[in-house]
């Protein structure tokens, strides 16, 4: 996987910190935040390959967080974790430059797929 | 029977042709009610006035035509008796001057009379004689023809009822009698002189001719007559209808053929006749042949005299007869026309009225149904989204205990261990497919244009009814044609419409049944989703109705799901098909075209 750098945005702590294992254990540079403001200070901190935003959190929602981003690096690429498919979000999401998004709970397989294509975009 | 008749008639008026069914819920009494209503006022309101006006008018006409009929006669009447009155007046005059241009020795003078006789007869027709009588009543002159003077020799009128009218009243004109050579007389006698004692009168007898000459002829006509009468009722002339040859017993031939006629009384009631009318008066006569007569009559004044005049009634009424016919038969025509306008009338509204009822009642179920199923929809996505959540977390748990013992070679029951986990991460992913579909179901209803695989997702809407099929041992055969090509259409949409047709053919075929689902093209624009199923099928008499809102053959049924299921498929632009037969199955056909545009 070459060191894939992502951040995970997810105010669930118990699954962020266990996605965030799993994908260290895969050789994935990974690491969790669990409340937007702190994921925008880091990313302005860190250059990611892939930064994970789950939309639904309290406080600054993911979508918030994926325009300060795009806003901070605009090539960075975004994938969306949502609960609830098409309604809304994941569709404003793409528009406002998600790269894509899944619905939990997710494939892990599938997961790291997705961001080796968006960071393969990157390169 | 009759009630049925009329029921059958009422019910093709207002519902068409199919009639509306037992289960129609927009009862048919109420609409029954409406329509017999709107016919009587309508009706009513037009009929009545019509019938108001015809009526006013019929008897206007009446009158009128009468006062027309009778007019004529009326006139000939006037003018009859006032050429008879001034004739007769005429005459008296005669005698008048004759007694005050002679002394009365002159007139005593049988020579002298016979010159003023002779002068007479030069300018008036019809003086037989004339007389001249004393005030003892003898005939103290008299000029005549021979044969009469013989006669009248030495005769004394003293006695005579004229002879005394004469002397009190100076004029006296008297009734026809039978006179010289049997033919009708009467006379007329003035008297003269200044004083009580020096009284004389003169008389002369007049030939009847005078007054039948000036009678108007009606020649061949033989529903008119003219006559004179006097006050007792009694025929004066001879009538026409003595001149005809045949006599059918009508009115003039009542004034008799025989040569007796002048004293037969005829018909005009005795009484009237003596009544002595000022004025022309015009009675109608029914005679026992049914037979209808208009009389006219006018007293000649100064004279035992009236004359008369009588018509049949129907050459009069001849044109009110047709014009009556006419009136009613418009009349008739008339409200047979206001009738069935305002029948056809009423029938189109009650329709209308029923037609916009079904309506309205389709759109707040449609509106309630909608409702009901967008909180539905944002319940289940609610649920959906909260249950993702532990889900996810279950599964990146499980997900990690597997990867963890998996790396390590030494652990513990590792195969067992690795096991568990798999089994802990497939129910989650059960857990989430079904999270996943109901978050599909809350939609939007817009007509969404998305690439549709057919074939992907009639598989999703089997995947809904897949534990109901195990269940109930529900065979489900799904045959997809090769190169299938794919078609942009709404997947939601067609998700409802393909879930409600299998579901429909799950509740037709029982426990053990068979549904076949045919995925094909037809035509370059087109595919097709056939459902077949080997259940209870439909009645022949239903079909045409199954796609109707509120009809249902459950009875529980709302009867919404076909017609909604119609509906969509007809928003995307696609035809949807039925066949069945009772007892053996239905196939129900949905045609889509390739894109909605």
């Amino acid at each position: 996987m070459g060191g894939l750098k992502v951040l995970l945005v997810d105010d669930e702590e118990e699954f962020a910190a266990t996605l965030e294992e799993r994908l260290r254990l895969r050789g994935i540079e990974a690491e969790y935040v669990s409340d937007g403001g702190r994921a925008i200070e880091r990313v302005r901190e860190k250059n990611f390959d892939v930064i994970v935003i789950d939309v639904m959190m309290p406080g600054i929602g993911g979508i918030e967080v994926l325009k300060n981003v795009k806003a901070i690096e605009p090539r960075a690429r975004v994938i969306l974790l949502t609960g609830r498919g098409e309604a809304g979000d994941s569709e404003e999401g793409l528009r406002l430059g998600a790269f894509d998004y899944l619905i939990k709970p997710i494939n892990i397989d599938r997961l790291i797929e997705i961001m080796m294509k968006a960071a393969g975009r990157a390169e | 029977m009759a009630e049925r008749f009329l029921n059958n008639i009422l019910r093709k008026l207002i519902y068409g042709a199919r009639g509306a069914e037992p289960h129609d819920r927009f009862g048919k009494a109420r609409y029954k009610r409406i329509w017999i209503s709107s016919v009587l006022v309508t009706a009513t309101v037009s009929i009545v006035p019509l019938i108001v006006m015809m009526s006013f008018n019929y008897f206007q006409y009446r009158k009128a035509l009468k006062e027309e009929s009778i007019q004529p006669i009326r006139n000939l009447v006037s003018t009859s008796r006032r050429s008879l009155e001034y004739s007769l007046e005429e005459r008296k005059n005669a005698l008048v001057y004759i007694t005050k241009a002679n002394p009365v020795e002159e007139l005593a003078d049988r020579d002298k009379l016979k010159i003023i006789k002779k002068n007479l007869d030069e300018s008036f027709a019809h003086f037989v004689d004339l007389g001249l009588v004393d005030s003892s009543g003898n005939l103290v002159s008299y000029v005549a023809n021979s044969e009469l003077e013989t006669k009248l020799r030495g005769v004394n009128y003293s006695k005579e009822l004229w002879f005394n009218e004469v002397l009190e009243k100076g004029v006296f004109i008297s009734d026809v009698f039978m006179g010289y050579r049997g033919k009708p007389h009467f006379v007329i006698a003035v008297r003269t002189g200044d004083s009580r004692s020096n009284i004389f009168i003169l008389r002369s007898a007049i030939d009847m001719q005078l007054l039948t000459d000036q009678i108007p002829v009606f020649g061949r006509d033989e529903s008119s007559d003219a006559f004179i009468v006097n006050r007792e009722g009694k025929v004066q002339t001879r009538s026409q209808s003595e001149a005809r040859a045949s006599c059918d017993g009508s009115f003039g031939c009542h004034i008799s053929t025989a040569r007796r006629a002048r004293e037969k009384a005829i018909e005009i009631p005795a009484s009237r006749a003596s009544n002595y009318p000022e004025d022309i008066k015009v009675i109608e006569v029914d005679e026992k042949t049914g037979a209808h007569y208009a009389i006219g009559y006018a007293n000649i004044n100064n004279t035992p005299f009236i004359y008369g005049m009588s018509h049949r009634m129907p050459d009069l009424m001849r044109t009110w007869l047709s014009l009556r016919k006419s009136l009613v038969g418009f009349l008739i025509g008339s409200i047979l026309v206001i009738l069935a306008l305002t029948m056809t009338v009423s029938s189109v509204l009650v329709s209308r009225i029923r037609d916009a009822d079904v309506k309205h009642d389709q759109a707040i179920h449609q509106s309630e149904y909608s409702a009901k199923m967008a909180s539905i929809g944002r319940l289940a996505s609610g649920v959906a989204h909260e249950i993702n959540n532990p889900l996810a977390i279950i599964n990146e748990k499980a997900g990690l205990l597997h990867d963890l013992v998996s790396a390590s070679e030494e652990f513990p029951n590792r195969e067992k261990s690795l096991k568990i986990a798999e089994s802990i991460i497939a129910s989650v992913e059960r857990g989430s497919v079904i999270t996943h579909r109901l978050l599909g179901f809350a939609r939007h209803f817009e007509v969404k244009n998305e690439t549709i695989v057919l074939a992907a997702l009639v598989n999703e809407v089997l995947g809904f009814l897949e534990k109901e099929a195990a269940y109930r041992n529900i065979e489900v055969i799904q045959r997809v044609r090769e190169n299938m090509p794919v078609i942009q259409s709404d997947r939601g949409q067609l998700q409802q419409v393909f879930l409600n047709i299998i579901n429909n053919a799950f509740a037709a075929v029982g426990n053990k049944g068979k549904v076949e689902i045919d995925i094909e093209r037809k035509e370059a624009e087109k595919v097709s989703v056939t459902i077949s199923d080997d259940g209870d099928g439909i009645d022949e008499k239903d079909l045409d109705r199954i796609f109707e809102p509120f009809f249902s053959t459950k009875e529980h049924g709302t009867g919404l799901g076909l017609s909604i299921t119609y509906g969509i498929v007809k928003k995307l632009k696609g035809e949807i098909a039925v066949e069945s037969k009772k007892g053996r199955g239905s196939i129900f056909t949905v045609t889509l075209p390739l894109k909605t545009e």
